[in-house]
């Protein structure tokens, strides 16, 4: 079985790695430095890192305002928080003026568990997408992320960071490219697309195995930059494989399937399924639960990619 | 309040209306009642170079209150940031002069406000630079009292305390008026001097159209603590139909009115 580690503790770790080259960096918190994992940073550079308290709206717009003085501000809070109650701030203050502001933002998603659906941010990739000038990444796994860390610090303006408190499977190498807006193919096949984001890449991967196994050779794309799309991998995989299904742990409103769906919806008439949450809230429960609940498993990839399939046949 | 406006006060105020009768829209009221406050910093405290905007030591002025901005526009054009000409252009498809501050697009304009609260936590944020900078410079925020009813207010005077930012003066407006009505009919402020000083500000009152007293306030010796200054001003100062009336918030003038507001700013 692949080595698990949770995308939050490789995005604190990331951080730290950072703070030591680069000392511009400066990075903010609204009291959870300890589940975002900034504490990382934190203990190494305290005289660069500002706790707010428990209120990020002050927090995202001060951020915007230290931006603009000259630093790269890295602001974390769980994303429900970060994408959702401080969303107008993200929109004004970074955004619009396209302040060097990246927020990392954890506990995404049901794999955050226990704490309920209060807490497991289902739209986080929907806002953010929305926002003029984000830059929207999504990593699959904990060697992704530091990447990706050190990638938006190179951006110039907002980047949003989609982390996970779950320990989950590593599918990427420390030498696997990390190009933001340039998707990762990390299977070949021609016959059917999974396109996949953040830690349902792993389960795509699970499910191409599967799918092999009854024949049918899956490509799998690592769609760990959600905006701006690589709209030519999504096109490339359309012609290449006749039929394309996608997989995020998100609402199937908004997020990765709806981006791919724009694309494809421009001319490119191929059947084509979205795995994600169906329009609702999450829930408590242990993760592995909750995937089975919400349809996120490797199970139901393989599901979609038979029905999508059986379209294409019969076309 | 029957003193005589200074001749200066009474240019930025024709100017004022001069960009609004212009556009047809835009915010008399608010505009008219702050003129002094950013009179005072732009004349008397703040470091700034018109020739370099974006000078790093220069103080910031965040206009919380960023539907004002005719004010600032007008102070900022007099100061030469950019040409007088650009003041009739305000809110027109290609002007560098937004409805609402946009630090993108207009120099001199140091945060993008308008939506209400955000201007006090840009200058929360733009205080912890100016601590750690090389060049330490002053920040100061204009904050209405409509606006004053928002969480980030809050939320930022906490944490400027908590930082101990003697750096930053807030200056509220305080016009009693807001959209819907007077601030104690749509939702009373209370004491709010009493409250800012709970929450660990120095505090102080004074005539908001008072160009030296405002200063005096904002120059006072400080003590490690951010300070908050309460400008009792009146809403449409200058014009009298427009003087302490809710309906002059956001309302356009006809022709008559801005030909009788002018008379009334002759010199």
């Amino acid at each position: 079985m692949a080595e698990k580690k949770s995308t939050r503790i490789a995005y604190g770790e990331a951080l730290a790695k950072l703070g030591a080259v680069d000392e511009k960096v400066l990075v903010c918190d609204a009291d959870l430095a300890h589940a975002t994992m900034t504490a990382n940073f934190l203990d190494k550079y305290p005289d660069r890192f500002y706790n707010f308290g428990i209120a990020e709206s002050n927090m995202m717009t001060s951020a915007a305002a230290l931006a603009h003085c000259g630093y790269t501000v890295f602001a974390s809070t769980f994303a429900v928080f970060g994408a959702g109650r401080a969303f107008e701030q993200v929109r004004n203050a970074i955004c619009y003026t396209k302040a060097n502001v990246k927020l990392g933002c954890s506990h995404a998603g049901p794999s955050c568990g226990e704490d309920g659906g209060s807490h497991q941010a289902v739209e986080d990739i929907s806002l953010m997408r929305t926002l003029p000038n984000m830059t929207v990444l999504v990593p699959a796994d904990a060697t992704e992320m530091e990447k990706a860390v050190f990638a938006a610090a190179k951006v110039d303006g907002p980047v949003y960071i989609r982390t996970g408190r779950l320990p989950t499977d590593i599918c990427t190498e420390s030498d696997t490219p990390f190009e933001i807006g340039k998707a990762n193919v990390l299977r070949e096949g021609k016959n059917i697309a999974i396109i996949a984001c953040g830690i349902m890449v792993p389960q795509a991967l699970l499910a191409a195995e599967a799918l092999a196994k009854e024949g049918v050779q899956a490509r799998v794309i690592d769609m760990h930059t959600i905006k701006p799309l690589d709209e030519a991998a999504v096109i490339a995989a359309a012609k290449d494989c006749g039929a394309v299904v996608t997989a995020e742990e998100h609402s199937i409103i908004g997020g990765l399937g709806s981006a791919v769906a724009e694309v494809l919806a421009d001319g490119m008439n191929v059947p084509f399924e979205r795995v994600g949450i169906q329009d609702s809230f999450g829930t408590s429960g242990k993760p592995p639960m909750l995937f089975e609940h919400f349809g996120l498993t490797d199970h139901h990839i393989v599901e979609a990619c038979k029905r999508v399939l059986a379209r294409k046949h019969c076309a | 309040m029957e003193q005589k406006l200074e001749k200066k006060a009474r240019q930025y105020r024709r100017d004022i209306l001069d960009m609004l009768y212009e556009c047809q829209s835009g915010h008399p009221g608010g505009s008219l009642s702050c003129v002094e406050i950013l009179q005072a910093l732009y004349e008397n405290v703040m470091k700034y170079d018109p020739k370099n905007p974006h000078w790093e030591a220069r103080d910031r002025m965040v206009l919380s209150k960023g539907h004002a901005c005719p004010t600032l526009y007008a102070i900022l054009a007099d100061k030469g940031f950019f040409p007088k000409e650009e003041l009739k252009t305000l809110r027109q498809l290609g002007s560098i002069l937004q409805g609402h501050p946009d630090m993108k697009k207009t120099p001199g304009v140091d945060a993008s406000t308008g939506s209400l609260g955000q201007g006090a936590s840009w200058a929360l944020g733009y205080a912890l630079a100016g601590k750690r900078a090389e060049k330490p410079f002053n920040v100061y925020c204009v904050t209405g009292d409509g606006e004053s009813q928002e969480g980030m207010i809050w939320e930022s005077a906490m944490a400027a305390a908590h930082y101990h930012l003697d750096n930053l003066t807030v200056l509220l407006d305080h016009n009693g008026l807001q959209i819907d009505g007077s601030n104690d009919q749509v939702m009373g402020l209370g004491n709010i001097c009493a409250k800012y000083e709970a929450f660990g500000w120095e505090v102080c009152s004074v005539d908001g159209h008072d160009v030296a007293a405002i200063t005096a306030a904002i120059q006072a010796p400080r003590c490690g603590k951010p300070r908050f200054i309460c400008c009792n001003t009146v809403k449409g100062k200058g014009v009298s139909f427009m003087e302490n009336q809710v309906g002059w918030h956001g309302k356009p003038m006809n022709q008559e009115q801005y030909e009788a507001a002018c008379r009334e700013l002759e010199v």
